[in-house]
């Protein structure tokens, strides 16, 4: 006798369609994964697990990125992202910059290790000669070479002092971004250690910026992966400000389209379309668990929000 | 509406107050002395209507002070988010800080606000419109307190593309969009005929070492927008002799004695920071 083929349900599949979907209020914010997933780094706790050898997602060009920019315009967009990666592997990113900030405000997330004098300066002259902010987000994660080092690998800690002090030596004022690996209740005492750390370097007015943890990629195989119950559902959304959602605000540009946000690049839901209009046009499936951090944590990724909190 | 035909009558063709020129005033902040100069001066310099574009209490003392001022000289006033908090007992001002610092010293403003605003000011605040719309010479100006889309959003200089400003001209219909939320002052043209202007705060300085505050007055001329920014001395001794009497924190009366913001400055994007002292 035959047997019938089982049907198994795919997980994903269901998540998804079993997900609430968000539609995209205004595209406040336009991000470029414009390093992919190449990094200098091999960090235990990277939420999309980039690395020197994962070229998964490969850099994005000037051209590509100018593109976009042109598209940018008639949306309306408000400020702009860089993240990869490191976006400093890729050489194309100063003359990115300059075209980005002819149009508006640029942020780029940076690990602080590639910022010799040459880059610093050329960042310098950047940013003078625009009306518009650029921001440095440089990621620290321990206020100890032992403890940052542990998560960033060895080394980091030393190199990212050293961007860091040649940011501040120039003009900028960093934005110093710890993921919080500590109790919530040790935040205000390890904020005052970053900060003597910082002074430490000549940096007297430190801005940080504390992240909740990403329980994937990377951090999901260090630590523990969302609870099956933490996920987004409907009835959560009830009452809710969807405008906490970064994606009810912004879209992720890769070399291979436009994404629901720069935490789901490689989730295969969250890409949205080739252009940023049809990117625009479709909602955003609220289907992977790392959704919940960000609904109980507020858009994470901007530049202001998020005290590294998990909403609790 | 268009009662002939039921339609919905354009934004553009409504009846609108007109004024000659107009008089903005950012968060007041409870600043009653900068305020009283700042309403002297515009009608000294011959503005035909004031407006207050929300924010009255925060930071300063005696809130319950400002109201009879704006009463008195008719100033068109907005909501504000702070007005909106204090008006509807929400725990918090909406500026959305993280940074556990600038959240302290927030919560001790708010609490302070709240408590000493008589229940009469906080529901006539309930009743506040959140936009206003009127002509200047041919051009559609449109007050709010953030941006016209959101009550709480900065508009900071160094962090609001023209094409941003651009479409929500476009979006809400106007020529000129008038705000305050972020205390500091500027103005752009975007487009032929699109414009915005920040009017700054009269609550607290200018984040750069002058203890004036500052207002914006608003003319048209052949179809083109003329926004000046006029500073305001006043008896800020007076207001930090008030504040501390009032037992506010003395970072908030450095700020009105020096110029230079101590708190709230994790908002601020890169170029304000940098050229503030903290």
């Amino acid at each position: 006798m035959n047997a019938l083929p089982v049907l198994r349900e795919d997980p994903r599949r269901a998540a998804a369609a079993a997900a609430p979907a968000v539609p995209l209020t205004a595209l406040d914010q336009l991000w470029f994964q414009v390093s992919g997933t190449v990094c200098n780094l091999r960090c235990a706790h990277c939420f999309i697990s980039c690395s020197p050898d994962n070229h998964d997602f490969w850099f994005m060009s000037r051209e590509q990125v100018r593109e976009r920019l042109e598209a940018s315009i008639g949306l309306g967009v408000k400020e702009y992202y860089f993240t990869g990666g490191e976006p400093f592997m890729n050489r194309d990113l100063p003359g990115i910059l300059e075209d980005t900030l002819t149009l508006g405000p640029a942020t780029v997330l940076t690990n602080g290790t590639l910022l010799p004098g040459r880059t610093v300066e050329r960042l310098s002259d950047l940013a003078d000669a625009s009306r518009y902010s650029l921001e440095l987000r440089v990621s620290l994660d321990g206020v100890t070479e032992a403890a940052n080092d542990a998560l960033r690998g060895q080394g980091a800690f030393r190199r990212a002092l050293a961007g860091i002090e040649r940011l501040v030596a120039a003009g900028f004022l960093p934005i110093i971004t710890a993921m919080r690996t500590w109790e919530e209740g040790e935040t205000e005492e390890t904020l005052a250690g970053f900060r003597g750390l910082l002074a430490s370097l000549g940096y007297e007015r430190a801005r940080i910026k504390v992240l909740p943890p990403l329980r994937i990629g990377a951090e999901a195989e260090r630590t523990h992966g969302y609870a099956p119950e933490e996920r987004v559902t409907h009835e959560m959304l009830h009452g809710f400000d969807l405008d906490r959602l970064l994606c009810t605000r912004a879209r992720l540009i890769s070399a291979r389209g436009v994404h629901a946000c720069p935490i789901l690049l490689d989730a295969p839901d969250a890409r949205l379309g080739d252009t940023l209009l049809e990117a625009a046009r479709r909602p955003a499936v609220l289907s992977e668990q790392a959704c919940y951090t960000c609904y109980r944590s507020g858009a994470i990724c901007s530049n202001i929000g998020s005290g590294g909190g998990d909403g609790s | 509406m268009n009662a002939a035909t039921g339609r919905a009558v354009p934004p553009r063709r409504r009846a609108l107050p007109r004024h000659r020129r107009v008089a903005a005033f950012g968060g007041v902040y409870s600043n009653h002395l900068a305020l009283a100069a700042a309403i002297e001066d515009a009608l000294g310099r011959g503005a035909d209507a004031l407006y207050c574009l929300g924010d009255l209490g925060a930071f300063g003392p005696r809130p319950d002070r400002v109201f009879p001022l704006i009463r008195d000289h008719d100033v068109r006033t907005i909501r504000g988010n702070y007005d909106d908090s204090i008006a509807r007992g929400l725990d918090d001002c909406q500026c959305g800080y993280t940074d556990p610092r600038d959240n302290h010293y927030a919560r001790l403003s708010y609490r302070y606000t709240y408590a000493n605003t008589s229940p009469d000011h906080r529901a006539w605040m309930d009743g506040l419109p959140p936009t206003l719309r009127f002509r200047l010479g041919d051009l559609e100006v449109l007050a709010c307190h953030g941006s016209p889309r959101q009550m709480n959003e900065f508009l900071w200089e160094t962090a609001t593309p023209d094409h941003f400003l651009r479409k929500l001209t476009r979006d809400h219909g106007c020529d000129v969009i008038l705000g305050t939320h972020t205390g500091l002052h500027w103005r752009r043209r975007v487009g032929e005929r699109s414009w915005y202007v920040n009017a700054g705060a009269l609550g607290r300085p200018a984040n750069d070492g002058r203890t004036e505050v500052w207002y914006a007055l608003l003319e048209a001329r052949d179809s083109r927008l003329h926004a000046e920014f006029i500073p305001v001395s006043y008896d800020h001794e007076t207001l930090a002799d008030e504040m501390r009497d009032e037992r506010l924190p003395e970072e908030f009366i450095e700020t009105i004695r020096t110029g230079w913001w101590t708190t709230c400055l994790e908002v601020l994007p890169a170029k304000e920071r940098a050229r503030g002292k903290w």
